[in-house]
């Protein structure tokens, strides 16, 4: 598979939104994990359900919302590791495949996820070349963590 | 009861020379044993050293970890178990450490954040680190090392040398000591009546690479909350695997000198039975964050405690963790202390944390991270400034051309520290 880019946390105006969602082979996981980081695609994609959209961190937080208001839950933490908002242009967040009860911890976490992005400086389009690799790097390592728990019942 | 004394030898300078050794207050450093020491890992490619003296004209950056060096000289293990020493339980006998000195960490692991540690004007205000004599480690990886690889290369080889150094004072009478004693539950309870019992729950970052912490050699993030004797901290229990927002990350150094331990012990058996050290983790996975805290909560009631004082490490989700423990321990019946920091915006408008609760009543903060400051163009940099444009709170503005730097406090070492180790103050 192509390494896909991604996008440096500009908003995607004028461009054709890009989503990929792929399914893979562990069809037990109960999971999807919604992604801006073209690496989870490479690294996750083969083997849980990806959705991958080229679009800007904030964005990313307000798809998960938008599925949280559909019922989902939430699995991990939209501010998940140290690296700021606004500073890395990446975010992985995992939801239920399941959709049930608006679930109102979901609702108050996102929310208040989205609300701490403005406290933050736009940078995530300031970086060498090289740093967006390591950003995309850590922000799987981040997601990577919850899998042992995700996957174990 | 156990008991660990704990002696102070001060060092008030660090110097290169022939041969290691600890003289009249001086620590003489032999560049090529502790350059030898570090090479033993064979994903490090060289290293060099340097002093950083108080009062210099140098800038340290970017920092990975920094580590007071400790020797064990009598009782059960050595220091930094399961990491360093053999796994065994420590925190009881004799330990030395060398007070005024710290070895510093430093290298690009990945190309964004990180610390700066200034040895003089403004920016030294803001780390406590700035008041050692620092021996920094500069470590370079052999070519096309992955982060994951090189991550604990650096951190161990910190270690390494922080237990070579430590050696050193083995057979040195301490400068002065101080006296740690705790006793079992029944025990404590029967010596302190009619004291309140007290608890220290530390929360432990936990969430991935530049993002773990380790206990006794194990990684946070795969356990659960769990239990020490406050003394076996001191002796290395916990040390840090992580550096990113270098301003409320908790160095190795913090972990062994814990301000929250330090100061529990100066009231125990007198306005307080210091009973415990609580760890909790911050996990990424919100059923994990139920769990850990679940757990806390259930091992403050077993221990019949008054109150605890909680500490966060980092930003934004552990705040989630932070509220968590702080409802279910207050909802047990027990009042609560947290200490957090805040990101309230440059201007310190906007909401601090990410989470809250009436049930956190009782706060203190370690200082607001988005507050901006200038740092001079200093004389000497330790490091590289190649990475100052991409560090958590600077901008393309960051590095001026007349050298000086522009950086929300977030990018310095240790200035809005959350177990309280640090200068700011509303005093």
């Amino acid at each position: 598979m192509g390494r896909l880019k991604g996008n440096k946390g500009s908003v995607a105006l004028n461009r054709p939104i890009f989503i990929k969602r792929q399914t893979g082979e562990n069809m037990k996981a109960d999971f999807i994990i919604l992604t801006n980081n073209p690496l989870i695609v490479e690294k996750l994609g083969q083997e849980y359900t990806v959705e991958y959209e080229d679009i800007s961190y904030e964005d990313t937080l307000k798809k998960v919302r938008d599925y949280i208001y559909k019922g989902h839950e939430l699995l991990t933490h939209p501010l998940s590791g140290s690296v700021k908002p606004n500073e890395t242009p990446y975010k992985s967040i995992m939801i239920s495949k399941k959709v049930q009860r608006l679930n109102q911890d979901s609702v108050k976490i996102i929310e208040q996820a989205i609300q701490s992005c403005g406290k933050f400086e736009f940078k995530s389009d300031k970086y060498a070349e090289d740093v967006y690799d390591d950003f995309q790097y850590i922000d799987y390592t981040l997601i990577s963590s919850a899998l042992p728990s995700a996957t174990a019942w | 009861m156990r008991r660990l004394e704990l002696g102070h030898i001060n060092i008030k300078d660090i110097q290169f020379g022939p041969e290691s050794k600890i003289e009249d207050g001086v620590l003489y450093v032999d560049e090529e044993a502790v350059k030898a020491i570090v090479l033993e890992d064979e994903k490090i490619k060289s290293c060099k050293l340097d002093i950083a003296r108080p009062g210099e004209s140098v800038r340290i950056t970017p920092v990975k970890d920094v580590i007071e060096p400790r020797v064990k000289v009598e009782g059960r293990g050595g220091v930094f178990p399961g990491v360093i020493n053999k796994v065994d339980t420590v925190g009881e006998g004799k330990t030395y450490a060398l007070k005024g000195m710290a070895v510093v960490t430093a290298g690009k692991i990945v190309g964004f954040q990180e610390g700066i540690i200034d040895m003089t004007g403004p920016g030294a205000d803001y780390t406590p680190f700035s008041k050692l004599n620092n021996l920094v480690v500069v470590c370079e990886p052999v070519d096309g090392l992955k982060q994951h690889d090189y991550e604990p290369a650096v951190r161990f080889a910190g270690f390494r040398v922080a237990v070579y150094l430590g050696e050193l004072a083995r057979e040195l009478t301490p400068d002065s000591t101080e006296v740690f004693e705790t006793y079992g539950i029944m025990e404590g309870a029967e010596k302190l009546p009619g004291l309140p019992r007290v608890a220290y729950v530390q929360m432990l970052q936990s969430q991935g690479l530049l993002h773990d912490t380790y206990v006794y050699g194990v990684d946070a993030k795969k356990t659960l909350s769990t239990m020490m004797t406050p003394t076996e901290v001191m002796d290395g229990a916990i040390v840090s695997g992580n550096c990113v927002s270098a301003c409320d990350k908790n160095p190795t150094y913090v972990h062994e000198n814990n301000p929250v331990v330090h100061d529990l012990f100066a009231e125990h058996g007198k306005t307080l039975n210091f009973v415990a050290h609580i760890l909790t983790n911050e996990n990424v996975y919100l059923a994990d964050k139920q769990r850990s805290s679940d757990w806390t909560a259930k091992l403050c009631r077993l221990l019949d405690l008054d109150g605890v004082v909680v500490s966060q490490e980092g930003f934004g989700n552990p705040d989630t963790d932070l509220i968590m423990n702080c409802k279910k321990i207050e909802a047990e019946g027990i009042k609560t202390v947290i200490i957090t920091d805040e990101y309230a915006g440059r201007d310190g408008k906007s909401q601090s944390l990410a989470d809250a609760d009436a049930a956190a009543d009782a706060v203190v903060t370690g200082g607001n991270a988005n507050q901006v400051i200038v740092l001079p163009k200093l004389d000497k940099v330790i490091g590289t400034l190649d990475y100052v444009n991409t560090i958590a709170g600077g901008n393309e503005h960051s590095l001026h051309d007349d050298g000086t730097i522009e950086v929300e406090i977030q990018a310095i070492t240790g200035a809005t520290n959350e177990t309280g180790f640090g200068y700011l103050s509303a005093r």
